[in-house]
């Protein structure tokens, strides 16, 4: 297939960026979208030009790597995919497709399509996990934990971290990440000792990088690759609630 | 057989019974108070599950450490893909599993090349990941009584494999990612993502520190410690497709062998049976489907060569061949991966394969769907169904997978004694990185095993030894060794962005790959080895001359990134080939072609093994293979034969 390629170039973090146009020729229909981009990088290269960068790793939906805003949408408008997992036989021949970078104050451009998502680190580490040395564990078995508890815990523990919920969000909220990992550890017993201010440190860090509020749009979850709830983040509003007020009253 | 001298440095393998080897060693092992910890600087490259845990266990401990990765966050290194399980000698499932029996089937499925001592120590310390990671959160399968569920894999008869649906791996990297926050939060780690490590510096012989390249800026800077932990991984992207991630790379391991570090035993490879099959030449990595679709799925390819073609529901069940059950009647579907791998090569190799080009066996779900209905085939691999779907816009539900091996983990590595230091005094190398653990096979839900044990563990009790013996903060810097290093690369990525030839790093890379599949890939022969060790020179010769790297090297510049490591691919094929040539036997992934058992062997007119299974030649090559370099760079061959105390040297049967 044949398409036409609106990319965004930017050369360094502090440099204007601009759309650049780019033909898409002998696409496979196999291909993946990143294998799309791989086809133009390597044209691009015979060329004497500069290839698009982009991130990408294990190109299998997991890690988090890849971040591209595909006609407007975060990992394009397939359901629960990322952009590695998006095939080219989603498009149409003479299509025109618009690639721009995941958008975001905390997300800033590195180069073309790369940002800067080291905010959510920050964010896990200022409270987003149990604080347990190795080796002062019990036994596996000594705390039975109800099946349908371990289950959610598990939902919201898959968010792969890649911040398409951010990049979706009118006001690039952050909440669907946080409430995520508040609630894979706050569901579980072994977090239950730091669940106050687990939950105060993760937001305050959140506002902190500049991540916007939620407003209930709920494009988050429409986005996220993993499907994770917005119903989360009322959850994590209760529990912020909640500490906010045994903080004030001691 | 008698025991052969080895001439690779002391393993220091514990003496005493196999069981109490490793309590005696922690034992015998050096402290240091807490009060001196802090003044130790640990480096650790790489932050997967062997990285991470090391990283965030060792800074618990109180050890200042700077920790290294490529990727943009620690969470994203590539054992987050890991799907299936972890193994752990629990016995929850009271179904006769015990520390004894995880040894035994480990060495067993290793084919008999590994060492009995480290693979004793990882199945003891089994235990201990499983108690740890649930402690950490790590959300578990449990069944509806509230304990931890368990399921079967490969090269098993019991069900010790813990999981967290399809993403184990994930899970897992999500705790040991977390546990490394907590340790930066609290000051003692330094973390440098987007950072790749470009050489290994010495200082008197002693790994004292590393060279690293800020790949957003470009800037080359020096980090020196005490000593340096590996933990970077396989070298699976040799063959250019492989499930590992697409910037997998062998760059700092091959660094560590140019400083003096034995390689050894590249040439266990594993390639993996369970691979969504290859669809084109554009394609840039093979996708896993995991181990565990074993345990409800059923493997065949149609009988008559006048099926193929047909969709699979017009073939009978008696125009079905499911081979592996027909083969391996104890284990079925669950025979190890090697030889589930090379089974599914020699039914496509008859001209039976199904899909694209005939490299495909049917992967068939349809047994256990009408058994326990779709719901809950649906509940234990719906991601993985999802995954299929979405890649070859197929339903896994109302049609079998189609399915082929792709290569997927090394077991070979650098070389590490029991304290898992290599032969470099100061470099520690962990997790997939070294070759310990796995001989010539790794069983499925090993990898994970073994990345924790090292970096939660093992690491943190052995390091000691070796830092005991230094002043700690004695080397920085500003000495020459780490000016000369820096040289090095700069010289190195000078040369690379200067060639301004006409062919992209992939296009080496893809051809490299090629050449390697096609003659070191599930089979070997002589011939091909020398025809490929014949071609990487001329490889090597175009990519020096010809490579394009656009750009320039004072920012970030994926194309520089990828030809820094395609360059050492192209000369890591090399050694790989070269102990591929040198051993000839076939074991577990190795796979020579002169040597498996014919009908005239006594072991096939017996009934206990098969035509075509690998035969092993204990009396010449029970060893590991350790390659050094000479002064002129030519390889230099050591040995380390192995010693089995605990299990007798056999043929494998999974009959």
């Amino acid at each position: 297939m044949k398409l036409t390629l609106k990319v965004w170039r930017q050369h360094d973090p502090s440099s204007e960026g601009s759309i650049e146009t780019y033909e898409a020729n002998d696409i496979p229909e196999e291909a993946s979208f990143l294998e799309m981009l791989d086809i133009v990088n390597n044209g691009i290269i015979e060329d004497g030009g500069d290839p698009i960068a982009f991130d990408h790793d294990c190109r299998e939906g997991i890690c988090g790597a890849c971040s591209l805003t595909i006609n407007g949408v975060p990992h394009g408008k397939e359901s629960a995919i990322t952009t590695c997992q998006l095939h080219m036989r989603k498009f149409s021949d003479g299509d025109t497709i618009f690639i721009e970078p995941f958008r975001a104050k905390a997300f800033p451009v590195i180069r073309d399509l790369v940002v800067d998502r080291s905010s959510f680190d920050r964010i896990i580490e200022s409270g987003g996990y149990v604080s347990i040395r190795t080796g002062s564990a019990v036994d596996a078995n000594s705390m039975p934990i109800q099946k349908d508890d371990a289950d959610t815990a598990f939902d919201a523990a898959t968010c792969i971290g890649c911040g398409a919920c951010v990049a979706a969000c009118k006001n690039a909220s952050a909440m669907l990440f946080v409430s995520a990992k508040a609630k894979h550890l706050n569901s579980l017993p072994q977090g239950q000792p730091e669940k106050d201010r687990r939950v105060l440190k993760m937001v305050e860090q959140m506002d902190k990088e500049g991540f916007g509020n939620c407003t209930n749009q709920y494009e988050c979850e429409a986005v996220c690759p993993k499907s994770i709830k917005s119903e989360f983040i009322s959850e994590l509003n209760r529990q912020y609630a909640a500490a906010t007020i045994k903080e004030a009253i001691g | 057989m008698a025991q052969k001298k080895s001439d690779t440095p002391d393993a220091k393998i514990p003496s005493g019974p196999i069981e109490s080897k490793w309590a005696k060693h922690k034992m015998d092992s050096a402290l240091i108070n807490p009060a001196n910890r802090r003044k130790y600087r640990v480096i650790v490259v790489g932050s997967g599950l062997a990285g991470g845990s090391a990283a965030a266990t060792l800074s618990e401990l109180g050890y200042k450490v700077k920790c290294f990765c490529y990727q943009d966050s620690p969470r994203r290194a590539h054992s987050i893909a890991a799907q299936g399980g972890i193994n752990a000698a629990k016995n929850y499932q009271n179904d006769g599993d015990s520390v004894n029996r995880l040894f035994y089937d480990t060495i067993k499925g290793g084919d008999f090349r590994s060492r009995e001592a480290n693979v004793y120590r990882l199945a003891e310390v089994s235990e201990n990941i499983i108690d740890q990671c649930v402690a950490q959160g790590v959300p578990f399968a449990r069944e509806y009584g509230g304990l931890l569920d368990n399921r079967s894999f490969g090269g098993a008869q019991v069900k010790r494999t813990f999981y967290a649906r399809g993403q184990t791996g994930q899970q897992l990297l999500l705790g040991a990612y977390q546990a490394l926050q907590k340790e930066i939060s609290a000051g003692g780690v330094e973390m440098h993502s987007r950072s790749e490590m470009l050489d290994l510096v010495t200082v008197n012989g002693h790994a004292k520190g590393i060279v690293v390249r800020d790949m957003v800026s470009g800037e080359i800077t020096s980090h020196a410690a005490d000593c340096v932990i590996l933990a970077t991984g396989g070298y699976g992207n040799v063959f250019f497709l492989s499930t590992n991630a697409k910037g997998c790379n062998v760059m700092s391991a091959y660094r560590a062998h140019k400083r003096g570090a034995y390689f050894s035993n590249p040439c266990y490879t594993q390639i993996h049976p369970t691979c969504i099959p290859v669809s084109g030449d554009y394609q840039s990595k093979l996708t896993l489907m995991s181990e565990s679709l074993r345990n409800d799925g059923r493997i065949w390819v149609p009988k008559n060569a006048e099926d193929i073609g047909k969709p699979a529901h017009q073939i009978s069940e008696s125009d079905r061949d499911y081979y592996l059950e027909r083969k391996y009647p104890s284990f079925g579907n669950l025979a190890p991966r090697d030889i589930a791998s090379r089974s599914a090569k020699e039914v496509c190799d008859a001209g039976l394969g199904v899909g694209n080009g005939g490299l495909g066996v049917y992967l068939d779900f349809a047994d256990s769907i009408q058994r326990f209905g779709k719901d809950v085939i649906s509940s234990r691999y719906g991601n993985l169904f999802q995954m299929y779907e979405k890649i070859t816009g197929e339903d896994p539900y109302s049609q079998p997978m189609r399915i082929y091996p792709a290569v997927h983990y090394t077991m070979g590595g650098l070389w590490v004694d029991y304290n898992l230091m290599s032969n470099v005094p100061g470099l520690h190398v962990l997790g997939e990185a070294n070759f310990s653990d796995h001989g010539a096979n790794r069983l499925g839900a090993s990898a994970l095993m073994q990345g924790l044990a090292d970096g939660y563990f093992v690491i943190s009790a052995t390091l000691p030894n070796y830092l005991v013996e230094e002043t700690p903060g004695s080397v920085s810097t500003d000495m020459p060794e780490f000016r000369e290093a820096e040289e090095r690369v700069r010289d190195r990525i000078n040369k690379l962005v200067s060639i301004n030839g006409s062919r992209s790093v992939d296009s080496f890379h893809r051809e490299l790959g090629l050449l390697v599949w096609d003659k070191c890939g599930m089979a070997r022969n002589e011939d091909g080895l020398k025809e490929a060790l014949d071609k990487i020179p001329a490889i090597r010769e175009e990519f020096w001359e010809n490579v394009c790297v656009p750009g320039d090297s004072g920012n970030m510049n994926k194309e520089l990134e990828k030809a820094g490591r395609v360059a050492d691919f192209i000369d890591f094929a090399e050694l790989l080939c070269n102990d591929a040539l040198h051993r000839e036997e076939s074991c577990g992934g190795h796979f020579r072609e002169e040597y498996q058992f014919t009908k005239d062997d006594p072991e096939v007119s017996s009934g206990y093994t098969n035509e075509g299974e690998a035969k092993r030649r204990d009396e010449d090559f029970a060893y590991v293979a350790a390659w050094g370099r000479n002064e002129d760079g030519t390889l230099n061959l050591k040995k380390e034969w192995l010693e089995f105390e605990n299990v007798k040297l056999a043929t494998r049967s999974y009959k």
